[in-house]
């Protein structure tokens, strides 16, 4: 976990280097769970029932959008109310890719997500001439263009919405190996590989964002969130920065769309874009976990299934609820659950903080370590 | 397609989101606060004056002025005591707050009046019209477009020739030195969403009585004001107007051709405005 730039030598001429590390021995033994957890998760298909199955699903698949929007917001500083946009136009490109074109769902998920990305790029031409709270609000009028435009696509059921084809996801690739090896109904099937390519996305969600916060790139990007004029100042090119972020973004959110509408089979503009399921539930999932950390959304997401468990008979109850949590949240906790529990105990499962390594210090010396 | 007609409804429409528009506009101005919900503010004021019209059993616009004072003081303490803890040089706290204040607002009215689409009846009013040179324009909507004239020339005055006007635009400007000369900012700010709130009982009043209702109206309100606001450029009032009256038109037009595409044409103006002048058409302030 050590990332290798030495900055500085030690001063009394001694060969034992200064160095920034990132890590630390819990994080470090933290990574061999994590990939625990993600093999013993990666055999549940296996084991559990179907319906312990969906929950998973859907726990992994907002896992992974929540981690999207934890790095526009939480450390690109780019507010969406608006990756619905990309869940909505992910799963469109999917539906519209098998049924139009006959293409393979797997493959077309995928493609989604390059479809995505595309369309992210003429509306981030939109969306950054906005600034600051405008973003935000510029985000969610181009989602609901997005919405408004699919719903006349009258191939595709225009507003009402339509259904894939059943056969094609009984001939999903992969189907007929499940089937042949381990006896799966097709049913099933379809539910184990939307459930491990969610599992995967979830994997490389937090591994991109991980690898990018520990990153030369990652440092400019917190950076920027800090002071922007600052971070300019010292040669970070925030815009382009930006940019970057919001089109990676957009490629997860749209693949993760797609593989939401491949397990449920059946979309419409309304619920593909609908900014109560796709961004306010994902918001309140990182606030109440913890913006601007990659625990947040963890803890956040756990929390939020099992409220939505214990409560979702209440209905508008249910949301009042978390709406109010999350004020609270922001109010009392700013850094959100997560922020509470390393406050107090220092836990970083996820360190991104670059920690000076090398002799301990010489408090004696003159001028010391900086200078 | 009769033009002259289109157009002159598109302005009158304009009338209605100008005024969604002034409160947020007001309120931004002030303490760079853009409230999410916003929308949701106005389609609760209109249901408040239907449970006025319903229980009292008095005229809409008589609601309208006992619902004005009550939105003023649910405005003035939801800025005092939630919405001033927000405030500072981070912008996610407020924006993600008052989100959280629209969907809890939408939910509350869900539960307490369900998903019905409601409509505050104004009586003969509804169906009354003026003919004018062989075009019939309605009267409500002519109403509309006066009211938020009226609103913004009395905003105007408000703001550039009063004391408290004095007080809101030091505080804009810069809030620790107003705070030096005697001016307490949070309570500047507090007087200010009040304000906005009785802008917004008269959006509602009109939102209400021209149009059906629901509680997940808000959000289509909000953005209809935001881009009011952005096509006719920050901090200016008139400019808003202008703003409205651009997207009325443009939406009365797509839905002459289409009626589905009534929104679509809106949006598709704003986002054209954002690409020719990203500063809107008259912009004042600086951002």
């Amino acid at each position: 976990m050590t990332s290798g730039f030495e900055t500085m030598m030690a001063e009394d001429g001694s060969q034992t280097p200064w160095r920034t590390e990132i890590g630390t021995r819990l994080s470090t033994g933290f990574a061999g769970v994590a990939l625990l957890v993600l093999a013993g998760l990666a055999f549940a298909p296996f084991v559990v029932s179907r319906g312990v199955l969906q929950d998973l699903f859907f726990i992994l698949t907002m896992l992974a959008l929540a981690q999207s929007w934890n790095l526009l917001a939480g450390y690109a500083g780019l507010i969406s109310v608006g990756q619905q946009l990309f869940v909505g136009c992910g799963a469109y490109a999917l539906f519209g890719l098998v049924t139009l074109l006959g293409m393979d769902p797997i493959l077309a998920v995928l493609l989604a997500g390059v479809v995505a990305a595309l369309l992210a790029v003429p509306t981030a031409f939109f969306v950054f001439r906005l600034h600051g709270p405008y973003f935000a609000i510029g985000s969610w009028v181009i989602a609901e263009v997005g919405r408004l435009v699919l719903a006349q696509w009258k191939m595709l059921g225009g507003g009402t919405g339509t259904s894939l084809p059943r056969e094609a996801a009984r001939d999903m690739a992969g189907i007929a190996l499940l089937k042949d090896w381990f006896g799966m109904k097709a049913a099933l099937a379809a539910d184990a590989l939307t459930f491990w390519l969610a599992l995967i996305m979830v994997a490389v969600t937090i591994g991109f964002v991980y690898r990018l916060l520990k990153s030369k790139q990652g440092l400019g990007l917190a950076a920027v969130r800090d002071n922007e004029t600052a971070a300019r100042a010292l040669g970070v090119d925030a815009r382009r920065m930006k940019v970057t972020v919001y089109l990676a973004t957009a490629f997860l959110t749209g693949i993760v769309g797609a593989l939401i509408y491949l397990q449920k089979g059946r979309i419409s503009p309304d619920a593909a874009f609908s900014l109560t399921d796709w961004t306010a539930y994902v918001l309140f999932i990182v606030v109440i976990g913890g913006i601007g950390t990659i625990e947040g959304p963890i803890v956040g997401v756990i929390l939020f299934f099992f409220l939505q468990n214990a409560l979702a008979s209440y209905g508008s109850w249910y949301l009042l609820l978390l709406g109010a949590l999350a004020i609270a949240t922001m109010l009392f906790a700013p850094r959100g659950l997560w922020g509470l529990v390393s406050e107090r105990t220092g836990i970083e499962l996820f360190p991104v903080r670059r920690v000076l390594k090398g002799r301990p210090l010489a408090q004696t010396a003159k001028g010391g370590p900086n200078g | 397609m009769n033009w002259v007609d289109t157009i002159l409804q598109g302005v009158l429409l304009g009338g209605l989101y100008a005024l969604f528009a002034a409160g947020l506009s007001l309120v931004f101005g002030i303490m760079r606060l853009v409230n999410l919900a916003h929308g949701d503010l106005i389609v609760f004021a209109a249901f408040l004056i239907l449970v006025l019209v319903s229980t009292l059993g008095v005229n809409p616009f008589l609601a309208a002025a006992i619902a004005a004072p009550l939105m003023f003081a649910i405005g003035w303490l939801v800025q005092f005591i939630l919405l001033n803890r927000t405030l500072g040089k981070d912008i996610l706290p407020p924006l993600l707050v008052t989100f959280g204040l629209s969907i809890v607002i939408q939910n509350g009215l869900m539960e307490g009046f369900s998903a019905d689409s409601r409509r505050v009846s104004a009586g003969a009013l509804e169906t009354a019209s003026i003919p004018l040179a062989g075009l019939n324009i309605g009267l409500m909507p002519l109403l509309t477009f006066a009211s938020a004239i009226l609103v913004i020339l009395v905003l105007n005055r408000l703001i550039y020739s009063t004391s408290i006007g004095r007080a809101f635009r030091a505080t804009s400007d810069d809030p620790v030195t107003a705070g030096l000369m005697g001016i307490r900012p949070e309570r500047i700010f507090a007087m200010a969403t009040g304000i906005a709130m009785v802008v917004v009982t008269i959006a509602a009043l009109y939102l209400g009585t021209r149009a059906n209702f629901d509680p997940s109206a808000g959000p289509s309100r909000l953005i209809y004001a935001f881009e009011a606001v952005i096509i006719g450029g920050l901090g200016s009032l008139w400019g808003t107007l202008a703003g409205g009256i651009i997207l009325g038109v443009a939406q009365t037009f797509g839905a002459a051709i289409n009626p589905e595409w009534q929104i679509l044409a809106g949006h598709i103006a704003f986002l054209l405005v954002l690409v020719c002048k990203p500063r809107g058409l008259f912009p004042r302030a600086i951002d």
